[in-house]
């Protein structure tokens, strides 16, 4: 076993005798990895191997770590090589050495030389021996070249640039001249900061006599220059610089901006015709119905959610073209004086007004006058401040139709409101009655008002006038506050629709309701409504919350709730206007829909005006659903209470009743006549609405006609249901009760022939309906496609990585891999490790052995000797 | 007893206060009395004050009886035995003492009288004195018995007392809530609560009897009241806080056993139940009946017979008496005959609107949960519910129409309900027959759910959704209704109301009030005012 390592340790001995080339040119060392095929694009590192370079390599480092380890195994004590990189096998032996020498030069200079003056260090210039650089003292460097052109002595030179060179020659010479040394290094040192002075104080004095000399040529070349041509110079160009341009720019810009921006004769568009406008506007209602049917579908709310078209600045204007027919000779004096004012003027105005009511035409004049005046005076500071603006406007001016929006400018406005003053009489001639009136009104109403700011002054403001007034009040204060004429008036506006909300109700709850007036007001919150959508929906939102909390608290509280007041009546009736009640789902239409029908199931009916309320709610009802024909199955309890309350036997079966209302109790007969001979004198008309409100019956006789009418209401109603769910799947069990009731328990004998009409006609409806309908089934689920044969293609960009994974997945299994082949490895080299061990035990044994061996040998050599000696020696003696 | 003796702190100084008024100071008087028997004879001046007519006279006359007995129970000063009339002990042949104890004996009595008489007097404050003022006299006597102990076989007790205390309390002619409320937390005690049961068992049967089963709404509501604040001991180990401690014999005391407590709560209950009550007590005591009653009674299935007949009562009564039916099958194994068919006949249109709606529907979710019922009967109600969620409230329709589904989910047969492709084309009459009570003759299962079709078109687009499903097969998990059985009106539109998305605007401008829906309020029936209606007429 011996062999072999002497061997291998003969075989290192060759290869680190060879170079690296040499041993991979060796086909005796290179083991070649054969390849069975060639795969593109793989890189193979491993296809040509040195085992034995590599097996020599792992040994020798076996031997530096592992066996001396195993050596000093049982040893306390080591020997450490402390010199500079000795354990480092990354540093070439070469470096060592320098990097060991330096250290105890520096080792040496720390200690030694701290304070040592004469120093026996050598002094360098650049890395150069300066007893060397002695040698070619004149030699110039060119890179060193001094900055001072053409002012360098060679004796500067070499004073500054020779280091100590030339004091060392001079030294030298001195030496050599075997003079004592006449000069210290101080003075030496003085003196030659003294020239250098000097030299720069006489360089500065020539650079200033120079400059001057410039200085005076440039003057006599400007004295004669004018002379040699009449172009100015630069100089005067820089001179005349800030003035000029102000002047020039001016005239020129203007008349390059007025070429750009004269009216070209550009054709105006064509007046349209009648038919053409009535042909626009029913597409425009298309359009418009079209997307309400899709909204009432439900399916695409989400997917399509389209700003409303009236928010666009054009509808603005369309705000007020819409109250033209009474407000349009107004607006002129409106735009005027406000765009003159301001608001602290439109106060001044409104006093004015109300207090020389008289003189109230002059006054007009005069505010014109000063209108007019008001604008020049604005013009003029335009013209001042700005020639451009000014420019701009006008040219506005010529197509103010087409971007009035784009200019919150207010001479504009003006203009604006001006010129709809020109085109409004012509709309307006045809009404020669409501001109009239209207005049009477501009002649007592004042023109500006400031917007409200609570309650209380909207109130103010409103009381005390006609309700057409009150219409021209809020149309003017709109006006007025219009939100392009100032930042915060959008908010006002806002506010303002709020305020006309709650005045609404309280004229509703007011003694006789004031529903006129309400009918007057509702095209303006109408058109509030369409400016500002959030803040209604907002508004009426909160009232509907406020409702339907106060009824759930009633409810909580003691179990019953009142039917809504009029006023929130007149709420629903305005959330029906002002938003469309057919939308799948809607923000407001929505809680109103269900505030309906909680107040039709939760309030109990106790009195002929519950009966009242409750059916202005039920039609309130059928209205929000006439489009969509959505199923109210609490209109439908609803009314089947209502008529039983007139069935005259409350023991009949067949039909149930629906809480609110009792099959049988203490409010159960409040549709029952009194008296049969009543219905005589009865002639149907429409209920009027204030009897929500009050309602005050005196004689049975009122009582009876009340209910009469409230009787035929409700039978008109569930005839409109019926037509509205006719097409209804389970149609028969819908109004299954209702017929009953009608067919069995309702004789209406006693009561006039237009109710036995109706409800002939409910029956004939009931059982007219189709009974029959088709089994459900499921919808037809589309089929499920075949599996394709044709092979799936799949690009795949990265080759021989696995793919298909998440990145969480693609990780831990490259770790996974990773740590297996770490671990193999690790495997590998501890059995190698084992391997080398053994090796080196069994070596040791060994050597031990045939050492012991061989000493025996000598031994037994040595004994052998002395015995062959002592035997020689014996024969000898014989 | 610490709230009481605060009380009692409290009205002392009341008292020395109204003293300075009143002539006669009966705290003084009671001191006089306790410190020597020379003033025995000023014990009738104080009993004499609490006949005063005045309030807060009598209040401290109360007080200062209370303290003067108490103190005189201590010193055992009171006759102790069976005591003789007040004639025959000034003739009988007796010592001073022995005369002297019988004579406060007897004024005991009399005063006990009184304060008892005082528990319906007409002002609260009196009542509420002489109650405490009783209860304490009871501790007194129950610390130092009146009774020959040695040779009864019984514990001590005031049982006599206590007695009168609550035949006072349940007054036939006055609503004694508050004086009620005030009386239980004298029931913590666990020896007062045994004895308090046992006297209202004594009691409603004498004055039921003496009603002959006639309703009496008063006094029937002050024994609910009465019996329903007593709250029973889960453990024996709870059994702790007693107002008279038994110095020997106290493990073979009833009052200290839980099972004796159970027997009498039952006793009571039954006893209270057998009589004809009015039909909101029935509610009150149904909707407390399984969680209070039940579990403490020793043995529920004596219910049956109370729950039997409040389920035929019909309404919202047998809606309640599912649960603790519920509770006897599902935990005492009660055989209830016919029981689907009843409660297919208490679906009703008003089941949707009333106030037990939640707890009726997660019964019938657990009822009907069992994947063995037959299919007919599955079929049956949902049908039926189908058809009554015609008449229902949104909030009510998102819970059943969950609730029908999952009974088809649950029993796979029931598919046909929603999909019969057998005979799609012909189209038939709804073969359902929703006035038959038997839901195997109703033909549930040869029809269709064309209700939940109808409900497709709902006006609350949240129904509209859920009804949408039946359009194509159910998915498969079942779906929870406990979640939406507590749904309410307000919160649908709340849910409605947060939405602030862009908002939808009528095209159509607005020119009048009445416009616009189809014209229906306009045209046909209404007006602005009285003047038109005038004119019509």
């Amino acid at each position: 076993m011996v062999k072999p390592q002497k061997k291998r340790s003969l075989v290192d001995k060759v290869r680190k005798s060879k170079t690296s080339a040499e041993i991979k040119n060796n086909p005796f060392e290179v083991k070649i990895n054969r390849k069975k095929f060639e795969v593109l694009g793989r890189k193979s590192k491993h296809d040509v191997g040195l085992p034995g370079v590599s097996r020599s390599k792992a040994i020798n480092k076996r031997k530096d770590t592992l066996l001396k380890e195993h050596q000093n195994k049982h040893k306390s004590n080591k020997f450490i090589d402390r010199r500079f990189g000795e354990y480092d096998t990354n540093m070439d032996p070469e470096d060592k050495i320098l990097e060991r020498f330096s250290m105890e030069r520096q080792k040496q200079h720390d200690k030694k030389d701290m304070f040592n003056l004469n120093e026996e260090e050598e002094l360098t210039h650049y890395g150069q021996s300066l007893a060397e650089m002695e040698k070619f003292n004149d030699l110039m460097d060119s890179d060193s070249e001094p900055d001072e052109k053409g002012l360098l002595s060679a004796e500067l030179t070499r004073s500054h640039f020779g280091g100590g060179g030339g004091l060392l020659r001079k030294k030298a010479g001195d030496d050599k001249g075997g003079a004592p040394r006449a000069k210290s290094r101080q003075e030496l040192i003085e003196e030659l900061i003294q020239k250098s002075k000097l030299q720069k104080r006489e360089r500065q004095v020539q650079k200033e006599e120079t400059f001057e000399l410039t200085e005076k040529l440039d003057k006599d070349w400007k004295s004669i220059q004018t002379l040699l041509a009449n172009k100015p110079s630069k100089a005067e160009r820089d001179e005349l610089q800030p003035e000029k341009p102000k002047v020039q720019l001016d005239e020129y810009d203007m008349m390059v901006r007025e070429l750009g921006f004269e009216m070209k004769a550009a054709p105006s568009e064509k007046l349209k015709t009648p038919e053409e406008l009535a042909r626009e506007e029913r597409e425009r209602l298309q359009r418009l119905e079209a997307d309400r049917l899709r909204r009432m579908l439900g399916d695409a709310v989400e997917s399509a959610p389209k700003a409303p078209a009236h928010l666009s600045a054009d509808d603005l204007n369309d705000g007020f073209i819409l109250d033209k027919d009474d407000k349009k000779p107004l607006s002129y004096k409106d735009g005027k004086w406000l765009s003159g004012e301001g608001e602290d003027k439109g106060d001044e105005g409104d006093d004015e007004g109300e207090d020389e009511e008289g003189g109230e035409e002059e006054e007009e004049e005069e505010e014109e006058d000063e209108e007019e005046d008001d604008g020049e005076g604005v013009a003029v500071g335009d013209d001042d401040e700005d020639g451009d603006e000014e420019e701009d406007e006008e040219a506005d001016s010529h197509s103010d139709l087409d971007s009035e929006q784009e200019s919150g400018e207010e001479a504009e406005i003006m203009e604006e409101e001006e010129e709809e003053e020109e085109a409004a009489p012509g709309v307006i001639l045809t009404e020669e009655e409501l001109k009239a009136q209207q005049e009477a009104a501009k002649s007592e109403l004042p023109y500006t008002f400031t917007a409200p700011e609570n309650q209380g002054e909207f109130v103010a403001l409103l009381k005390g006038h006609s309700p057409d007034h009150q219409c021209v009040i809020l149309a003017r204060t709109q006006k007025c506050n219009h939100p392009s004429l100032a930042v915060g008036n959008k908010l006002k506006l806002q506010k303002l629709f709020g305020f006309l909300l709650e005045y609404m109700g309280d004229l509703a709850c007011s003694s006789p309701p004031e529903l006129g007036t309400i009918d007057k007001l509702i095209p303006q919150l109408y058109d509030m409504g369409q400016m500002f959508p959030d803040a209604a929906s907002k508004a009426l939102r909160s009232a509907l919350a406020d409702a339907s909390h106060g009824m759930e608290e009633d409810l909580e509280g003691s179990g019953r709730s009142p039917f809504p007041s009029l006023d929130m009546l007149v709420y629903l009736k305005v959330v029906a206007l002002l938003f469309p009640t057919s939308d799948y789902r809607h923000p407001v239409t929505t809680p109103a829909l269900l505030f309906i029908c909680q107040s039709l199931s939760k309030c109990p009916v106790t009195s002929l005006q519950d009966v009242t309320s409750g059916l202005v709610l039920c039609c309130l009802a059928l209205e929000y659903v006439s489009l969509s024909k959505r199923l109210l199955p609490e209109l439908l309890n609803f009314l089947c209470g209502i008529l039983h309350l007139a069935v005259p036997d409350k023991t009949s079966t067949g039909y149930s009743v629906v809480p609110p209302f009792k099959h049988a109790g203490k409010h159960s007969d409040l549709l029952l006549l009194s008296e049969p001979q009543s219905s005589a004198t009865w002639t149907n008309h429409t209920l009027p609405l204030a009897l929500t409100q009050h309602l005050e019956l005196t004689d049975n006789l009122h009582r009876d006609h009340h209910r009469m009418t409230c009787l035929s209401t409700c039978l008109d109603l569930v005839k409109h249901c019926c037509v509205l769910y006719k097409d209804s799947a389970s149609f028969t069990a819908l109004f299954q009760p209702i017929h009953t009731l009608l067919s069995k328990h309702l004789p209406l004998q006693t009561h006039p022939e237009v109710l036995q009409e109706l409800k002939t006609e409910i029956l004939a409806a009931v059982d007219g309906a189709p009974r029959s309908h088709n089994p459900l089934v499921f919808e037809k689920q589309k089929p499920i496609p075949l599996r394709m044969f044709t092979p799936k293609i799949v690009e795949v960009l990265d080759y021989g990585k696995r793919r298909g994974n998440t990145k969480e997945q693609k990780e831990s299994e490259r770790t996974k891999h990773k740590y297996k082949k770490e671990f193999k490895g690790a495997l590998r080299e501890i059995r190698k490790d084992n391997r080398f061990m053994a090796r080196e035990k069994l070596q040791e044994t060994m050597s031990r052995d045939s050492e012991r061996k061989r000493k025996v040998k000598e031994l037994y050599g040595s004994l052998g000797t002395q015995e062959g000696e002592w035997k020689a020696l014996r024969r000898r003696k014989k | 007893m610490a709230p009481a003796k605060k009380r009692n702190v409290c009205s002392k100084t009341t008292s020395a206060n109204a003293a300075k008024k009143a002539k006669i100071d009966p705290s003084l008087q009671v001191q006089q009395i306790i410190d020597s028997r020379k003033n025995a004879n000023d014990v009738f001046d104080v009993l004499d004050c609490l006949q005063s007519e005045k309030e807060k006279e009598v209040i401290s006359a109360i007080n200062a009886c209370c303290n003067l007995f108490v103190a005189l129970l201590e010193r055992k000063d009171l006759f102790i035995g069976k005591l003789i009339d007040e004639e025959a002990m000034l003739t009988g042949e007796h010592n001073a003492q022995d005369k002297y104890s019988m004579f406060m004996r007897h004024r005991y009595n009399d005063c006990v009288e009184t304060l008892l008489e005082h528990l319906v007097h007409k002002s609260y404050g009196v009542k509420e004195c002489a109650l405490v003022a009783l209860m304490k006299l009871a501790a007194a006597e129950g610390q130092y018995p009146l009774e020959d102990l040695d040779w009864s076989e019984h514990v001590s007790f005031p049982r006599t007392l206590i007695l009168g205390v609550v035949g006072r309390l349940l007054s036939k002619a006055e609503d004694n809530t508050m004086l009620i409320s005030r009386f239980t937390e004298y029931l913590e005690m666990v020896d007062v609560r045994y004895y308090v049961m046992s006297s209202v068992r004594e009691n409603v049967g004498s004055v039921m009897v003496k009603s002959k089963g006639e309703v009496i709404p008063v006094y029937q509501n002050n024994v609910f009241t009465l019996v329903s604040s007593i709250i029973m001991p889960s453990q024996e180990s709870e059994l702790t806080n007693f107002m008279v401690k038994q110095k020997d014999k106290h493990s073979e005391w009833k009052a200290a056993k839980l099972n004796e407590h159970k027997r009498s709560f039952e006793r009571m209950w039954l006893g209270f139940l057998k009589n004809k009550l009015p039909s909101n007590m029935y509610k009150k005591i149904l909707v407390i009946l399984h969680d209070s009653i039940l579990p403490n009674m020793s043995n529920p299935t004596l219910m049956i017979d109370f729950l039997t007949a409040a389920y035929d009562v019909g309404g919202a009564i047998s809606l309640l008496a599912l649960n603790g039916l519920f509770i006897l099958i599902h935990h005492h194994n009660l055989d209830y005959p016919d029981f689907y068919k009843k409660l297919y006949n208490l679906l009703e249109p008003s089941v949707f609107h009333v106030k037990y709606r939640a707890r009726f529907f997660h019964l019938a979710n657990l009822f009907l949960s069992s994947t063995h019922l037959p299919v007919y009967l599955v079929a049956a109600f949902a049908k039926r519910l189908a058809r009554l969620a015609l008449t229902a409230p949104p909030e009510s329709l998102l819970m059943v129409l969950p609730f029908i589904y999952n009974l088809i989910r649950r029993h796979p047969s029931c598919r046909v309900l929603v999909h019969r492709p057998t005979t799609a084309d012909e189209s038939c009459e709804d073969p359902y027959l929703m006035d038959e009570e038997d839901p195997i003759l109703s033909h549930a299962l040869e029809s269709s759910l064309w209700e939940i079709k109808t409900l497709q078109s709902h006006y609350h687009p949240d129904v509209t959704r859920v009804a949408l499903k039946i359009n194509k097969p159910l998915s498969v998990p079942e779906e929870d209704i406990d979640e939406l059985l507590e749904i309410t009106n307000f919160e649908l539109m709340e849910r409605d109301l947060k939405a602030t998305k862009n908002v939808p605007l009528e095209f159509e401008p607005a020119k009048k009030l009445l416009q616009g829906g189809g014209g229906i309020l306009a045209t046909c029936f209404w007006s602005f005012s009285r003047r038109s209606a005038a004119d019509a007429s």
